[in-house]
């Protein structure tokens, strides 16, 4: 629906190879001049021909990101039929993030997730036969997209966005509140007090946007579970793990240590272990808490490390979860290596043969620390040959939830401007609700009827 | 049993301000309207606050006006002050409210509606609608009665099943003592309506001899009256005006209160209807806000010829004797005779999201409804209701295209749609947050907005619409001519800057960049633009309007066009949202419930996210491409 302009990283974001960002809608061109600049410093996208490619670099302002290669395809030859941008530059997940980001500062916004195959759709580009799998495509990404940006939030950013937001719509309802009943509530003079609240928000959030900077907001990283029935020695596992390898402690700018993740980095892959109380604390995760539960540890991961008890027989709870991992990235650990064998490599062979799967098995002890060269080279591979992925959307998900961050600093200004300018006070809620609104994106919370809710709950209207 | 027969276009069922509107605009319309009241007596009562406008209300009456309506005349006929509210603020949020003559008020719409042809009125209680395979044929009367017609009106506002309650006291009565209607809800429901069942209260009114107003603060009119109507003479409305009164609460006031409300229905149980947040109780709000030391109480007079005086602020439900008691801790109430006591009512009424848009129910055609009915509260929501399904009812039966107002050009708009669209869960109440795009829909433009709209129905005369044409034009022409005049930076301009307190210029600069000026105006700057045309009060007022908040306006424009997009992508009726399979569960169970008109308005469903109404436009252009290969 919306014709503004859009952008996206095209390629998955592996640490290897070429990646291209994709920029669709009218201000395409105008984006591309404002950052692209070529060897002589003197041409201009906008006026090239349609389908050519052109060798330069991506700045922002004086600064050079990257050296790039950017093809221009004209409206309507082009995948969404807009005019579109798309510039390859040297793979790499920060290049590719800091090129984004800079198409988002100069005019572009963050696609949403599938939006070009919709554009593409919408634009009567794509044959109808292809229509259900484009509604699918659309609803998949959003399910992920959601998921990930909530969940991947850090939990104190979240705690901090839901705190500023409710200092926002408090200053709102009073205001509204005033406007609504001038008899019992006056704001003559109210600008220099919001003016002070808004300095202080708008602190916070440049402290949140400095966070964003480094991909503090979110937590990056392989999503790793690593699951088994009690006594299979995943706390061993753990603490072999983050023993051997430095563990990560991330310090977010003015807020602490979220508690619920433990990060081990292996050779520079970051693996983001999704630690719970049912996976580290207590040892029996499925009985505990079931099967249910542990199918929703394995939707949210990116890998899975299955651990098994090689000295106890596999029971109908283990074949349920490795019938489960078909269509995830895992490995299977039989640890307890140092011990007489029950269960064999042959027999989770066979358990994976005959649910049609091909994993990693790999003997382990964790006690004796042997096989753990093993795992970290298995999991080093996977990464490599590009079988394990970052959160592909993470990067995206930072990107717009910078964006929004930035947004809603701008609101703050504009507030400011009105307030400096001597508007009337029912001015300064129309920016302030924008703000409110961008806030609530990030977090995943719609406005809804928050407003009238709390002018009715901390303000006492009415005849 | 012999029984009577008739035959109208359109029954209007109540003649409160909901049914007054719908029965004047199908009788104005040409077509032949019966309207229904359990009393005539009780014709555009105002059983609570004597007063019409305020804030945000303010703008559905000249809403009201713009479109034909009848509410701003009659106010304008008989109130006894009148106040701008919010003058020091933003031009969006002024709002006009005048106390009425509530005796008056009610005589003259009567009046009006005896006067006006083709309305035929008729007190009797409508127990039972006639409905056909979906299609509403006509109601039949308590006495056995049947009146055919082709659209019906329900405007039942809080007479349905209504009780009246305070301490252990209840009256099985509309308000104010009036007849209930007893027997229109069992109706509805074999019908298939679902019903709520709401509660609303009012405060008691005092004898004005009993009141010692010199322990109050005094509250008048405005110096220079506005009316509500743009067809008033504002001549004609510079009356000599009353006053209000305001005094306070105190802690012994809330004593009394806490120390009873085991005597109040409400916290006993009794009452099972949902209340308004927006209005509550003294008794909610002492509990409610129990650090507050005082509540404003507003005394106001119901009218020029009685003693009786509204005691705004205080509504309650607690027993005749602590009443009393409660009353009489109030500076100047010491002595308070009380003549009605207060009360809480409970009535029945409809989950509005039956409804369509149009406010004609999704399952029984020819059936519309509004007013307090739908779940809403306060005169001009009511009326507003009441207009726009009258106009539609009228529309329906003349088989032309119905009224439907967005969001993005009038409060009723936003009011309708919240109505449809949202849960509703208490009575609904207008305020000028709810209107998201509240810049454009000010108060003082609604003629420009809604007149020509009026004019298409058949409402507004060829006269009033030629002047709104007129006005447009002579806007426009003078916003671009105060855009391109310039000013140079000499000696008569910096005087004038200097007696308005403005900064002096440094280079020359156009007259709309002064008017931007925070301290300065259109009609401040005469002296300095001698080629200024002769204009019109109300012309010169948009002017200034445009030119000062140019920026504000142009941003919500840009708003409103990307708003207009999705509403005007249009959802088919009646239709099976299983069929679309990529929606989430609770998307297509919200969606088969409301049956949202169009896209925009299936956004605003709470449960459909973002991801449902990019699948739902992906379906659509499905559809459309299916349909342009057959």
């Amino acid at each position: 629906m919306k014709t503004d302009t859009i952008a996206a990283i095209a390629t998955a974001m592996t640490n290897s190879g070429i990646g291209i960002v994709r920029i669709s809608g009218e201000e395409a061109f105008s984006v591309i001049d404002k950052i692209y600049r070529s060897k002589n410093g003197k041409k201009k996208l906008s006026q090239e021909e349609s389908h050519t490619v052109h060798y330069g670099y991506i700045c922002d302002g004086e600064k050079i990101i990257d050296e790039v290669m950017v093809v221009i395809m004209r409206a309507p030859r082009s995948y969404t039929t807009e005019d579109t941008i798309e510039i390859d530059c040297h793979g790499g997940t920060l290049v590719m993030k800091r090129i984004l980001e800079t198409v988002i500062k100069y005019g572009a916004r963050p696609a949403e997730p599938g939006e070009f195959t919709k554009r593409a759709f919408l634009n009567g580009r794509i044959d109808l036969s292809q229509a259900e799998s484009v509604i699918d495509v659309i609803n998949a990404k959003n399910d992920f997209a959601l998921e990930s940006s909530i969940s991947q939030l850090q939990g104190k950013v979240k705690e901090k966005i839901k705190e500023i937001r409710g200092k926002v719509i408090h200053e709102i309802a009073f205001i509204e509140s005033a406007l609504d009943d001038p008899e019992h509530f006056s704001i003559d003079g109210y600008g220099e007090k919001l003016s002070k609240i808004i300095e202080g928000i708008s602190k916070e959030i440049e402290i949140l946007l400095a966070s964003s900077e480094n991909g503090e907001l979110l937590k990056e990283g392989i999503n790793t579970v690593i699951i088994g029935k009690p006594n299979a020695g995943k706390s061993s596992l753990m603490n072999v793990l983050l023993g051997r390898e430095r563990a990560i402690v991330t310090d977010i700018a003015g807020t602490t240590r979220d508690a619920l993740e433990e990060q081990i980095n292996l050779n520079g892959i970051t693996l983001n272990i999704v630690d719970t109380a049912g996976i580290r604390d207590t040892e029996d995760i499925v009985e505990k808490i079931g099967v249910d539960k542990a199918k929703e540890y394995l939707k949210s991961a990116n890998l899975i490390i299955y651990v098994v008890d090689s000295s106890t027989e596999l029971d109908q709870n283990d074949e349920e979860i490795i019938s489960m991992l078909s269509d995830k990235k895992a490995i299977i650990l039989l640890n307890k290596s140092d011990l007489s064998q029950v269960t064999s490599q042959e027999v989770v062979e066979k358990v994976l043969e005959e649910n049609n799967m091909e994993k990693p098995v790999i003997l382990i002890s964790a006690k004796e620390q042997t096989g753990i060269d093993k795992l970290e080279n298995t999991i080093k591979e996977m990464f490599f040959q590009g079988e394990l992925s970052f959160n592909d959307e993470i990067y995206i998900t930072n990107v717009r939830q910078k964006a929004a961050l930035q947004s809603a600093m701008k609101s703050f200004q504009l507030v400011q401007q009105s307030i400096e300018n001597e508007m009337p006070e029912d001015f300064y809620s129309i920016d302030l609700m924008s703000a409110y609104e961008e806030l609530g994106s990030i977090i995943g919370e719609a406005v809804g009827e928050d407003l009238v809710n709390e002018i009715f709950s901390k303000f006492c209207m009415g005849k | 049993m012999p029984c009577i027969e008739e035959n109208y276009d359109v029954v209007v069922v109540g003649a409160g301000h909901a049914g007054c509107e719908a029965a004047l605009a199908c009788a104005r319309l040409g077509l032949e309207t019966i309207v229904f009241t359990v009393s005539v007596e009780s014709i555009a009562l105002m059983p609570c606050n004597p007063n019409i406008g305020g804030s945000s209300k303010g703008h559905l009456v000249r809403e009201i006006d713009a479109l034909g309506g009848e509410m701003g005349k009659n106010i304008d006929k008989t109130f006894i002050q009148s106040k701008m509210l919010n003058v020091s603020k933003g031009p969006a949020v002024h709002s006009l409210r005048a106390q009425a003559d509530k005796a008056e008020y009610s005589r003259a719409m009567r009046m009006t509606m005896e006067n006006t042809e083709h309305l035929t009125i008729r007190q009797a209680e409508v127990c039972k609608l006639i409905v056909e395979d979906g299609v509403i044929k006509g109601v039949k009367t308590f006495s056995g009665a049947t009146y055919y017609s082709k659209a019906v009106v329900l405007c039942t506002g809080t007479y349905l099943k209504a009780r009246c309650l305070y301490g252990e006291v209840i009256n099985y009565t509309g308000p104010n003592g009036l007849q209930p209607a007893n027997h229109l809800t069992d109706s509805l429901k074999e019908n298939g309506v679902e019903m709520f069942r709401f509660k609303t209260g009012t405060p008691a009114r005092i004898d004005k001899r009993s009141i010692d107003f010199s322990k109050m603060q005094e509250q008048k009119g405005d110096e220079r009256v506005v009316p509500f109507s743009f067809t008033t003479n504002p001549e004609d409305v510079q009356i000599e005006q009353e006053s209000c009164w305001l005094t306070y609460t105190n802690l012994k006031t809330h004593e009394i209160i806490k120390n009873n409300l085991d005597r109040s229905p409400i916290y006993a149980g009794i009452i099972e209807g949902t209340g308004p947040r927006y209005c509550p109780s003294i008794e909610d709000k002492v509990v409610k806000f129990a650090d507050k030391e005082r509540h404003q109480v507003f005394i106001e007079p119901e009218g020029k010829y009685t003693n009786e005086m509204y005691i705004g602020g205080m509504s309650s439900s607690l027993p005749e004797d602590v009443q009393y008691e409660m009353y009489r801790t109030v500076p100047g109430l010491e002595h308070a005779k009380i003549v009605k006591n207060a009360y809480a009512i409970e009535y029945d009424c409809i989950n509005p999201r039956q409804l369509n848009p149009t406010l004609e129910f999704k399952k029984i055609k020819g059936l519309f409804s509004g007013g307090q009915f739908n779940g809403s509260s306060g005169y001009e929501e009511a009326a507003s209701q009441g207009l726009v399904a009258g106009i539609n009812a009228a529309m329906s039966v003349l088989g032309k295209e119905p009224l439907v107002l967005d969001r993005s050009e009038s409060y009723i708009g936003v009011l309708i749609d919240d109505l449809v669209t949202k849960e509703n869960k208490e009575p609904y109440r207008m305020m000028t947050s709810r209107a998201e795009y509240r810049l454009l829909l000010r108060q003082d433009n609604a003629d420009l907005r809604l007149s020509k709209k009026g004019y298409a129905i058949g409402l507004i005369s060829q006269e009033r619409y030629d002047w709104v044409v007129e006005k447009e034009r002579l806007i426009q022409e003078e916003v671009e001519r105060v855009e391109h005049v310039n000013i140079g930076a000499n000696a008569k301009t910096q005087k004038v800057l200097e007696e308005h307190g403005s900064t002096p210029l440094k280079n020359g600069t156009t007259l709309a960049e002064l008017i931007r000026r925070p301290e300065l105006n259109y009609e401040d700057l005469a002296e300095i633009d001698p080629q200024r045309p002769q204009l019109a009060y109300d012309v010169v007022e948009q002017v200034n309007i445009h030119i000062k908040y140019d920026g504000y306006i142009k941003r919500q424009m840009k708003q409103v066009k990307e708003f207009k997009k999705l509403e005007n992508k249009k959802l088919p009726e009646h239709f099976d949202y299983e069929q679309v399979k990529s929606l989430r569960i609770e998307a297509k169970q919200k969606l088969n419930l409301y049956q949202p008109v169009s896209v925009g308005q299936a956004s605003r469903i709470s449960g459909v996210s973002p991801a449902d109404i990019s699948v739902l436009l992906v379906y659509l252009e499905q559809m459309h491409h299916q349909k342009k290969d057959k």
